[in-house]
């Protein structure tokens, strides 16, 4: 099964690349954005096909070591879970 | 004990790359060549000193640190510091500390998103009992190199008061006569490097060893290195 994890900066903490981003698009005349913040997508192939299963596993494979859950939110999507 | 016995081990990464200059620092301070500890080990040898290197460790894949960090040697470093062994960590080996939470923050991109390359000053903080400023002069001011483009510290602010509370705040960036505004990265509050709350474990961004002599452009790496290692003696 294919389990996709999104990371993203936690609220509150600088993201130097959004803001850098955001006065871009400013620029570039897309003045109604306001913020800009930047994350990673892992995607995760993985022989298991218990859904419930997989999703524990990839929560904890976050928890130790895909986010670092000090600055970082972490959501986990399960491909085809039903 | 005499500092030529002092055993100090430097962990090397794929992509270190400032191993071999702490070596030669260390070297040049004790007479005693380090050991030099690939990753891969599996166990330490009993050392005095372990000390985490500058460089790209990984190539800085996913976050600075965090493939290092879960190393194989990783187990008998952290094992070594909850002995109560000495650890320090430079650069990328401040970022590798934080990661395996061995001292408190984390480091992310530099508030300019510039990679910082210069000399910049440092204040020495009054600490909690600690080797790696216990010989330290307080409030004296240091110059030492930075290099880097993710040593933007961060913490909770409520951490952060903790942090300077309980004296864990080792350097901060201070003015100076280096070239730049005296925070080069955007750190909270300064910070430039942290020890752990049993005194025992230091982070930093500056580069001690890359201010061994006149050559160098500085000694105050010499200073900050072998006050360390003479209170680790003593």
């Amino acid at each position: 099964m294919q389990a996709i994890v999104n990371v993203i900066l936690k609220d509150g903490v600088l993201d130097p690349q959004g803001r850098a981003i955001s006065h871009s698009l400013n620029d570039l005349g897309f003045n109604e954005v306001s913020d800009v913040r930047v994350g990673k997508q892992i995607l995760l192939e993985i022989d298991e096909n218990d859904p419930a299963r997989l999703r524990q596993r990839v929560a904890r494979m976050c928890e130790t070591l895909l986010a670092n859950t000090v600055i970082e939110d972490y959501s986990i999507v399960v491909a085809n879970e039903k | 004990m005499t500092l030529s016995a002092l055993r100090v081990a430097i962990i090397v990464f794929p992509g270190s790359n400032c191993d071999r200059d702490m070596m030669v620092a260390i070297e040049q301070l004790t007479s005693r060549r380090p050991a030099l500890v690939w990753h891969k080990e599996a166990s330490l040898d009993a050392a005095d000193l372990v000390i985490i290197p500058g460089g790209f460790s990984f190539g800085d894949y996913l976050r600075c640190g965090a493939l290092a960090g879960r190393s194989p040697i990783m187990n008998a470093v952290l094992d070594h510091a909850a002995r109560g062994g000495a650890v320090m960590g430079i650069c990328n080996g401040f970022q590798v500390l934080t990661e395996t939470g061995m001292v408190p923050g984390v480091l992310i991109r530099n508030a300019e998103l510039k990679f910082a390359c210069r000399n910049v000053g440092l204040q020495v903080c009054e600490t909690l009992a600690s080797p790696f400023t216990s010989e330290l002069a307080t409030n004296k001011n240091l110059i030492l190199p930075i290099a880097h483009n993710e040593g933007n510290y961060f913490a909770e602010p409520d951490e952060l008061d903790q942090l300077e509370g309980e004296g864990q705040v080792a350097f901060r960036y201070t003015d100076s006569s280096a070239i730049g505004p005296p925070n080069p990265n955007g750190a909270a509050r300064d910070i430039a490097g942290v020890i752990s709350s049993n005194g025992r474990v230091i982070g930093m961004m500056p580069h001690p060893e890359r201010a061994m002599s006149d050559l160098h452009g500085g000694n105050d790496g010499a200073y900050f290195l072998l006050k360390s290692l003479e209170a680790l003696v003593s």
